[in-house]
């Protein structure tokens, strides 16, 4: 069952590809399906039973390599995240014409196997397998697709991921090599791995370089800007929406319960780079005058103040990082659409040039302004209840980066804000005199994810329940690996 | 021992064809008889016979190996026959050929030292001859020049080896020499030592190791490409496998000495390859300084020393061979409808032929280990054997080569999407087989290595 939720993506791929004129269709039709398919999970979940829907099967029996599959209350939630993404952002494609389509839906759908596999991976060869598998659809699409300088900012895009991961590898065939017998990659082999405190040390910088460039977490963000703004709109919101969750879910599953006394020796360094990140990143965003350049630099912070909770290692911190991991990508992915329908409209991304579109627009300033606020966090809106449940965590680790981390909201508000105000009030400018009416696939983008920023915001309990007793499992299996040290 | 036998017959038949007038059937000739070769192979799986007084030992390293070769080989005959230009000496082509793969051969399954000198030389020789092959071309000669002179020192070398360590030994025949270095009593003797380092020394200029590789960008660059893809796949593999006969086997007994010599040239290989591949504009320079490389990273299972070892090169070496046979292909075909083999002609490739430019793909993907192609579970098995025997140090040499590696081989890729050379490409039915052939097996292979894994 779990298995055909992750390969129909890379079937539908197929299809797609050889679909021609109508790949578009075929591939929002393939999602959709898809989406429906992940809520048959979504029902059939028992929050309390642990790991479930297990698939298990040797694949490379004299490697002990299996492949095993599963989903547990983390996993869902991101699997739902990414089956729920992909036909908003297949269908924000639309108003686009992209040359060869079916190659082009064909990747995204790719990728979208990639990601679902990622997540359900319970053997490191498998994660890393499918952690590769998605840098190649979105490399081919950034390459493809992307703008001007994208042979240069691509090939560097791939290049800085590539080193994380395959150090990775190295750290995962060291640990693998650590199992008694006849080794094993399984997940449950490698938490029950007894290693000394210095050899932690460097299996955790091993581990975690490859999180951190993906996440990204400064100063391993370099990369980012660059291609998210350079990336085609789809792409971006792939990047941005999901595939940077990969990064704080690595760190959650594969490192933390693996090497709890390299986290114990390096989380305070990376709290401090988290938090550093959040300041950081708010200021150089206040200061772009490139409205996808600044959604870019937005992420970096709101991804800075996702790991801290995560490091922060107390229940309301990863709890917190779970939720916000799925209000993130909702906005982002959101905000990332006003972007692309305000350049598609208007031919610019800067801010300056723009400016009324609360008159000449008024129903696509609203959504922007709902999108706009869940990502500053206002109560009542998804981004709140991650962000409260994140600093309520940071806090009890330490105040004074609880103080600094809470700048993001103020900071958030300040340049989210302060964009708004540039784009949407003021006078009307030449270019944002006629700026079209919202057309129906672009409403069916911008309603569901209005809909769930208010559906978690006002009442999150479901995603909570679901997700709480995975949390609560996760800091029983770190806190296990730490005593027995 | 009937495949060699078949390989050297249709050799032979390939000499005949020429004063009989039967050319035309040579090449149906050769295919059938590759088949042949290719199941004999396979009946022999496990049965582990000696010949010739123990000269030759028929194991399932070899047949393995022997499978690659041919297999490889037959890829070749599907692709070469449209690229010599000069209709005339194709029969000797091929014969020449068939002689190197009967060389290759024997380098697998050598028991002797005297079978291992023939084996090489049947091999070389015929190289030399085919480096040359395209008579007017002052490169072509130039490299054939270049190869013979260096090939015949290292040559020298080679049975300068062998004489020290019969010398020291009292034998040329394997099994005596394993048991008399296990037996501990000649581990201080210097005739010994000299002997492997000499043979040691050809052996990493026959697989274009550094510092012994300046023959081979220059010769493969010179060399008509056909003949350089036949030369970065079989003749490397071969050799390869007969470095790890001989040092994996029988000298590891001596590996205190030449383990740490090996460790810094794999090493050194993997960046010189790598870092100089980046450099160049021309990419059938860019393809011999990857296959130096590659070369570097399969030595990685020689110094491993252990169980797994045969089994990652196996694999390795199918690996790089198929994607390397693809991409050779892929840039006969480019070359020869723009001209040239630089990297610009590979502008464009993307919307002159979407086909073409996903073969590339898959083969860069591959030859840069990268998942799912087998590529990437060749270099994760190398790997992982290089750090069951704590040669971490060098596993990471080896992916900041890798790292540099996904530079150049993305560099092709990306020079297919870029603009330019809207001339039509025409390209016939039967470099499609080969390279959907390869495509397939670079997938299917990376995603179930255990069809290979669980041979040796």
């Amino acid at each position: 069952m779990l298995s055909l939720l992750i390969f129909f993506p890379l079937i539908a791929a197929l299809v797609t590809v050889f679909s021609g004129e109508h790949a578009k269709k075929v591939a929002l039709v393939a999602s959709v399906a898809e989406f429906a398919f992940s809520l048959c999970f979504f029902f059939r979940f028992d929050p309390a039973a642990g790991i479930q829907f297990v698939e298990n099967y040797s694949w490379i029996a004299n490697l002990g390599i299996s492949y095993h599959i599963g989903i547990d209350g983390i996993t869902l939630l991101l699997v739902m995240l990414t089956t729920f993404l992909v036909p908003l952002i297949i269908l924000s494609s639309f108003n686009h014409t992209y040359k060869s389509p079916g190659l082009f839906y064909g990747l995204i759908l790719t990728m979208q196997f990639a990601l679902v596999g990622v997540f359900c991976a319970y053997d490191g060869f498998l994660f890393y397998v499918f952690w590769e598998l998605a840098l190649i659809p979105i490399y081919l699409i950034c390459l493809m697709y992307g703008g001007k300088e994208r042979l240069r900012i691509t090939l560097k895009f791939f290049i800085y991921t590539l080193s994380g991961s395959l150090l990775m590898l190295v750290t995962l065939i060291y640990l693998w090599l650590q199992t008694p017998g006849t080794h094993s990659f399984d997940l449950q082999a490698l938490y029950a791995l007894n290693l000394s405190s210095g050899h932690e040390s460097w299996i955790f910088w091993g581990m975690f370089l490859a999180f951190a460039i993906k996440m990204p977490i400064f100063p391993f963000h370099t990369w980012q800007p660059d291609t998210y703004v350079d990336a085609p709109a789809p792409g971006t919101m792939l990047l941005s929406g999901i595939m940077l969750k990969m990064g704080v879910f690595g760190v959650m599953r594969w490192l933390l319960p693996i090497v709890p006394a390299g986290v114990a020796e390096w989380g305070n360094l990376v709290m401090i780079l988290s938090v550093i990140g959040v300041v950081y990143a708010s200021c150089i965003a206040w200061m772009q005058k490139d409205f996808k350049r600044l959604i870019a630099y937005s992420s970096i912070a709101h991804v800075g103040l996702i790991s801290a909770g995560v490091f922060s290692l107390s229940f309301q911190g990863l709890h917190g990082s779970v939720i916000q991991m799925l209000c993130h990508g909702i906005n982002v992915v959101g905000l990332f659409f006003i972007a692309d329908m305000i350049e598609q409209r208007t031919g610019t991304r800067k801010m300056d040039e723009l400016g009324g579109l609360r008159t000449s627009a008024p129903i696509f300033s609203t959504y922007f302004m709902i999108i706009m606020l869940a990502s500053v966090a206002l109560p009542l809106t998804n981004g709140f209840v991650g962000e409260f449940l994140l600093i309520n965590g940071i806090f009890q680790y330490d105040q004074t980066m609880a103080a600094f981390a809470g700048l993001t909201i103020i900071l958030g508000a300040v340049y989210m804000l302060n964009a708004y105000k540039k784009i949407s009030l003021g006078e009307v400018s030449s270019l944002t005199k006629k700026f079209a009416a919202l057309s129906i696939t672009e409403k069916a983008v911008l309603i569901p994810i209005v809909i769930m920023i208010f559906w978690i915001g006002i009442y999150p309990k479901p995603l909570l329940d679901i997700s709480g007793p995975a949390v609560e499992a996760l800091k029983l299996s770190i806190q296990t690996a730490t005593t027995l040290k | 021992m009937n495949t060699l036998l078949i390989i050297a017959g249709i050799g032979i038949f390939g000499l005949f064809s020429e004063i009989f007038r039967i050319k035309k059937t040579l090449l149906p000739v050769v295919f059938l008889g590759l088949a042949a070769a290719l199941v004999t192979t396979i009946l022999d799986w496990n049965t582990n016979v000696t010949y010739f007084n123990n000269m030759m030992q028929v194991d399932n390293f070899s047949l393995a190996f022997t499978a690659v070769l041919i297999g490889i080989t037959f890829l070749w005959f599907i692709v070469s026959p449209g690229f010599f230009l000069d209709e005339t000496s194709k029969s000797d082509h091929f014969t020449l050929i068939l002689f190197a793969l009967t060389g290759g051969v024997l380098l697998t399954s050598f028991n002797n030292m005297i079978m291992l000198f023939l084996g090489i030389e049947i091999l070389s020789i015929s190289m030399y001859i085919l480096a040359g092959s395209n008579k007017k071309s002052l490169a072509s000669n130039e490299s054939a020049f270049k190869y013979f002179l260096m090939g015949s020192f290292a040559t020298g070398f080679l049975l300068f080896g062998i004489t020290l360590v019969y010398g020291a030994t009292g034998s040329f025949d394997l099994d005596v020499i394993t048991t008399q270095i296990s037996a501990g009593n000649l581990n201080s003797s210097i005739m010994l030592l000299m002997g492997i380092l000499l043979i040691m020394i050809a052996m990493v200029f026959k697989v274009s190791a550094a510092p012994f590789h300046f023959w081979a960008p220059d010769v493969y660059q010179g060399a008509p490409t056909v003949i350089t893809a036949f030369m970065s796949t079989v003749v490397k593999t071969a050799a390869l496998a007969a470095f790890f006969r001989l040092f994996a086997h029988t000298f590891t007994g001596m590996a205190d000495v030449w383990r740490t010599i090996l460790v810094v040239i794999s090493a050194t290989t993997i960046l010189i390859g790598n870092i100089t591949a980046v450099y160049q504009t021309n990419v059938k320079r860019m393809l011999a300084y990857s296959s130096i490389a590659h070369a570097g990273y399969m030595i990685m299972a020689i110094v491993a020393l252990n169980t797994a070892a045969s089994s990652a090169l196996l694999f390795y070496a199918i690996a790089y061979s198929i994607s390397s046979i693809a991409s050779f292909t892929i840039l006969l075909m480019v070359s020869n409808s723009t001209g040239n083999d630089s990297i610009g002609s590979f502008h464009g490739l993307a919307k002159k032929s979407p086909f073409l430019a996903v073969m590339t793909i898959i083969s860069m993907l591959s030859l840069a280990g990268i998942p799912p192609t087998a590529g990437f579970f060749a270099k994760y098995y190398i790997f992982v054997a290089a750090m069951e025997n704590y040669l971490t140090p060098l596993v990471l040499i080896a992916i900041i080569g890798s790292l540099i590696g996904v530079y150049f081989y993305f560099k092709i890729i990306i020079a297919m999407f870029r603009e330019g050379n809207e001339k039509e490409m025409q390209f016939s039915g039967t470099y499609k087989i080969v390279l959907v052939i390869a495509g397939i097996l670079a997938v299917a292979l990376g995603v179930f290595p255990g069809l290979i894994t669980g041979l040796l």
